[in-house]
């Protein structure tokens, strides 16, 4: 799988840290986030699928590697 | 050839048809007033993706659709204004507290306001002891005005969270009603003058206006008495008393940081509340949920963080068909293109989350209440990014919509542990009230609740 942040959309809630910590940082000068594992391990799946899923600026997606 | 050569002006945009006769010349804004879901639903319907009305002095364009929507909601910020769109909220706000911050301000309100994430615990557990504290005088069983009952709570749950703890230990139901008089006084009759001589609407709002003003000056007058008080004590109106703001100023700050999370929680909310009522075997479901949720006695604090599916489900579907704001809208300050036209400076663009919400083609039996929608593999939320739009879409997407989803899901957690539902009024009677921009609940809307005795 693949992870997808839209900057453009993103407002800086920092959800995704919580759901899955270990796929998502936060730049502070900037104020977005920072997905710090593009290809993330199966294992983090629901954590990944959660954070896509509660996004409140539905500013993450996650593809099917080809 | 330039692209601009092959795009259509509003000329060519089809205009809705006048079902309310236009007396005072002010075009559409008479239906506007009286039934603007009908409006709103006859410029797709007649028009499609692209059409347009009049309200007094301005041209409305509005789009529906996944592909006008998307261009709407992703048009650049420098292009379209907010505020002039708006203009019944100028009077409530006061002079010179803005209407809404760009994106780059809002990220600083995300920091500012405690909206972010590793705040909403904290906020949770506030949200937790309102509800408590609202239903603590309720006995055994009894009726409950349902715009009465969300509208308090919400003002008390948004002050407490946004402004601070000791601000709310300040208010009461004086404010909230006083805040509920500023609602009732959103008339579209303010596109054409929002100071309007002899509009019933415009003198609550003024009045409930002055209300408010007189109450923080109350709040502010016993601070300055009492003193100075230790830092961890402190909250945003002490902030604001420190650096000299007037009264005045400082309510018109509160009204705009409270106005947008407030009538739009208060209304879902006690929709929420009226279609569990109207689908028992959902309400059963859901309360079924919540037991096995709590069962292990864990903190409501910590549950309305997280998933919990079938309330989740049930608050995104009322959101669905009863989205607080029916229609989004900007000023064009620099032309744009909607839909293959080009729209000039001075318009006003609209997108309907009340009409795009319901469209067929995305949500299959659009009119029916169906919160399996939002399961795997369906997820009508997700796929219909630009029509399911009750938060709105894009840069601008409401950003209180994770505070308002805890907030909601908290509220329920409380009142469905404790209490059994049931609707007073024969279903089809729980209506909006749309004479006003700022949708509230028709009265009566009454419940009847009975505290769970297993």
């Amino acid at each position: 799988m693949r992870v997808v942040a839209d900057l453009g959309l993103c407002q800086g809630h920092q959800m995704c840290q919580g759901e899955a910590p270990d796929v998502f940082d936060f730049d502070e000068a900037a104020d977005q986030v920072v997905v710090v594992q593009e290809h993330p391990d199966e294992s983090l799946r629901p954590q990944v699928v959660a954070a896509v899923q509660y996004c409140p600026a539905m500013a993450l997606a996650l593809e099917e590697d080809a | 050839m330039t692209v601009t050569e092959n795009l259509a002006g509003i000329a060519d945009i089809p205009v809705v048809s006048i079902a309310v006769p236009d007396d005072d010349g002010h075009g559409h804004l008479a239906e506007m007033r009286i039934d603007p879901v009908a409006l709103l639903e006859r410029v797709h319907a007649e028009c499609g993706a692209i059409g347009r009305f009049r309200i007094a002095d301005k041209e409305v364009i509005m789009v529906t659709g996944a592909e006008a929507n998307e261009q709407f909601f992703k048009a650049p910020e420098s292009t379209l204004d907010q505020a002039a769109a708006y203009p019944f909220m100028t009077p409530i706000f006061g002079p010179g507290v803005v209407f809404d911050a760009s994106p780059e301000e809002r990220q600083q309100a995300l920091k500012n306001q405690a909206l972010r994430g590793d705040q909403m615990r904290g906020h949770a557990t506030t949200i937790e002891n309102e509800i408590k504290r609202m239903v603590s005088g309720w006995g055994d069983e009894g009726e409950i005005d349902l715009l009465d009952f969300f509208a308090e709570l919400t003002i008390y749950n948004t002050a407490a969270c946004l402004v601070g703890l000791p601000f709310r230990e300040e208010i009461d139901h004086r404010f909230a009603e006083a805040y509920h008089g500023l609602e009732r006084g959103t008339d579209a009759l303010a596109y054409v003058d929002p100071y309007m001589e002899g509009v019933e609407a415009f003198e609550i709002r003024d009045r409930s206006r002055a209300t408010l003003v007189e109450l923080v000056q109350g709040i502010i007058d016993r601070r300055r008495e009492r003193g100075t008080v230790p830092r961890e004590e402190r909250d945003l109106l002490d902030v604001l008393i420190s650096i000299d703001m007037s009264a005045d100023y400082i309510t018109g700050v509160f009204i705009s940081m409270l106005f947008a999370g407030h009538h739009t929680s208060s209304g879902t909310s006690a929709w929420t509340l009226i279609e569990l009522m109207r689908h028992p075997d959902v309400m059963a479901e859901v309360v079924t949920e919540l037991d096995e949720l709590y069962a292990d006695g864990s903190e409501i604090s910590f549950q309305a963080l997280r998933s919990i599916p079938k309330l989740e489900s049930v608050i995104k579907e009322t959101l669905r068909l009863h989205p607080p704001l029916i229609i989004l809208m900007r000023q064009v300050v620099e032309e744009i293109e909607l839909a293959g036209h080009l729209i000039p400076v001075g318009t006003i663009v609209a997108s309907s989350p009340r009409v795009s919400n319901r469209l067929a083609e995305d949500f299959p039996d659009p009119q029916a209440f169906d919160p399996t929608r939002y399961l795997d593999p369906r997820q009508e939320d997700m796929q219909n990014r630009w029509t399911w739009i009750p938060f709105g879409a894009g840069k601008h997407r409401c950003v209180g919509n994770a505070f308002a989803m805890m907030q909601i899901k908290a509220i329920f957690s409380v009142l469905l542990r404790d209490f059994e539902f049931e609707l007073v009024q024969p279903s089809e009677t729980y209506r909006d009230d749309y004479s006003k921009m700022v949708i509230q609940l028709q009265r009566p809307c009454r419940a009847r609740y009975r505290r769970r005795t297993s």
